[in-house]
């Protein structure tokens, strides 16, 4: 296999690799949203559940959570799922793992809010929807863009978990064909790859931050 | 008509009783001066009225209807949703820190409400903003942020912005408390200066010359009760016991 074959297919990983960590974003972040609200609820079953979620999530490998994902219909309810479902339970183990982890930076967000912000806000006459989106929850966005960063980054390795479910992204395919052709290459180029994708994640953050930068 | 009734306000943090019966009232355009030793329960009382705290009995009336009265098991009640809502817009409230909303350039800060929770006509609003800014002599600051401000700018934002809303009465927690002495007195020239918009303010205050210069009535409070209220001469020289030994601490400023 020539070195140009390998990167064909190198390349088609790549763009699995990217498509789990955007469609991850686009669903965990705002269902962390909504999971910080259940963990914040004043409905205590509904709390408590939502914390038993949390930390559930948080306190296995996503490896074995994607393996639960994936193979729960089946010894659970006895659904068999096509092949097509590999992908499918990989968006979903990842989305729900995220979305606990983006839950508990946007709740500690939320309370470090002074409260002195809702106040103002109720006096002035805002609605409980206008106060939380027009004047919390920017400046929360503000304060918990740091650690949101460092999940992002995390997430950009953590893709790679995938190859538990035989899903054929960047880091199984670079495996595989290292294997195959007993040759370095694919891995190197693998690794530069998730390098150069973190790269361009800092920096896209850095200038979502200089953005945010207008007040203190 | 009143302005505002607050009749037999109780409430108490756990153990702690903080206002033990309070009745006041404020008639349009009045100046009233809220003063007394700390921890008397002053910033309680005007989160009760202002319906930020929850009291335990008694009842809060603004222009004759009923924001919360005492229900039959004893414990206040509030109106519902709809009529807090139309009530709460006949006041205002500057805080003691301000509470500027920070990712809100100053113009918004004053102009958001107005435009999104009153909804008026947005060229209204920003020409009365402006003519607020001016009064506050802040004419250029339009476009600065609350952290490029000095303390004694943003509490004159501050108090643009509770105007903008039109209120009938405003309400001010130690406006200058957290300012130096210098900005102190800019803050209040700018409140001295309402005083002909015919807008009843009522101010909780350690500044006993403001007060007694400013005020229609001052209301002295100590412990959760009200121990004495009256014109500002009758108060000042009044020869309660505590009164006395209360303003004998501010005496050389008299
Ligand atoms: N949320 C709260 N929980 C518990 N205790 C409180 C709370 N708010 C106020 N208190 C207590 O109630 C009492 C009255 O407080 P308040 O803030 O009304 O006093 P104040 O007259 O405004 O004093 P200052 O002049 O220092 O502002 C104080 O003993 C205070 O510790
Ligand atoms: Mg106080």
């Amino acid at each position: 296999m020539t070195i140009q074959q390998m990167l064909v297919q190198l390349a088609e990983g790549m763009v699995i690799t990217t498509q789990i960590f955007a469609v991850t974003l686009l669903v965990s972040l705002p269902l962390g949203l909504l999971v910080a609200f259940g963990r914040m609820s004043k409905n205590p079953v509904l709390r408590t559940v939502v914390k038993f979620y949390i930390s559930i999530m948080r306190g296995t490998p996503l490896m074995l959570q994607l393996m639960v994902v994936y193979f729960g219909p089946y010894y659970l309810f006895g659904l068999r799922m096509g092949s097509g479902y590999r992908l499918w339970a990989t968006f979903i183990g990842f989305s729900i793992n995220y979305a606990a982890y983006f839950a508990e930076i946007y709740r500690s967000g939320i309370q470090s809010m002074p409260v002195g912000q809702y106040e103002a806000a109720q006096i002035l006459g805002y609605g409980k929807g206008q106060t939380f989106f027009k004047i919390i929850l920017p400046q929360v966005i503000k304060r918990i863009l740091p650690s949101v960063t460092n999940e992002v980054i995390t997430l950009v390795k953590d893709t790679s978990l995938a190859f538990t479910l035989s899903v054929a992204e960047m880091f199984s395919t670079a495996k595989a064909l290292a294997a195959a052709q007993t040759n370095m290459i694919p891995l190197v180029a693998a690794g530069i790859f998730y390098y150069v994708f973190n790269l361009l994640v800092a920096f896209i953050m850095e200038r979502v931050e200089k953005g945010l930068d207008y007040y203190r | 008509m009143k302005l505002l009734e607050l009749n037999h306000v109780v409430k108490s943090f756990g153990e702690l009783s903080v206002l033990k019966d309070i009745s006041l009232s404020v008639e349009e355009g009045e100046i009233v001066s809220i003063i007394g030793p700390s921890g008397s329960g002053k910033s309680t009382l005007l989160r009760c009225a202002t319906m930020l705290e929850t009291m335990d009995r008694g009842e809060v009336i603004y222009l004759g209807r009923k924001a919360a009265w005492t229900g039959e098991n004893g414990r206040a009640v509030y109106a519902g949703k709809k009529e807090l809502k139309e009530i709460r817009s006949q006041y205002g409230l500057v805080f003691q820190n301000f509470n500027l909303f920070p990712h809100y350039s100053v113009m918004k800060n004053i102009t958001d409400a107005p435009l999104h929770v009153q909804k008026r006509d947005r060229e209204t609003v920003f020409r009365e903003a402006r003519e607020l800014l001016k009064k506050m002599g802040l004419e250029d600051k339009e476009d600065a942020y609350p952290y490029q401000l000095s303390g004694g700018q943003c509490q004159r934002v501050a108090i643009a912005r509770a105007l903008a809303l039109n209120p009938k009465i405003l309400f001010f927690d130690e406006p200058t408390s957290a300012l130096d002495p210098e900005l102190t007195g800019e803050v209040l020239k700018v409140i001295r200066s309402l005083a002909d918009l015919h807008i009843a303010m009522v101010i909780v205050t350690h500044e006993m010359a403001f007060a007694k210069d400013i005020s229609h009535r001052v209301i002295f409070m100590a412990d959760g009760v009200i121990v004495e209220e009256g014109a500002p001469e009758r108060v000042f020289s009044s020869d309660n016991e505590r009164t006395q030994s209360f303003l004998g601490r501010y005496g050389t400023i008299l």
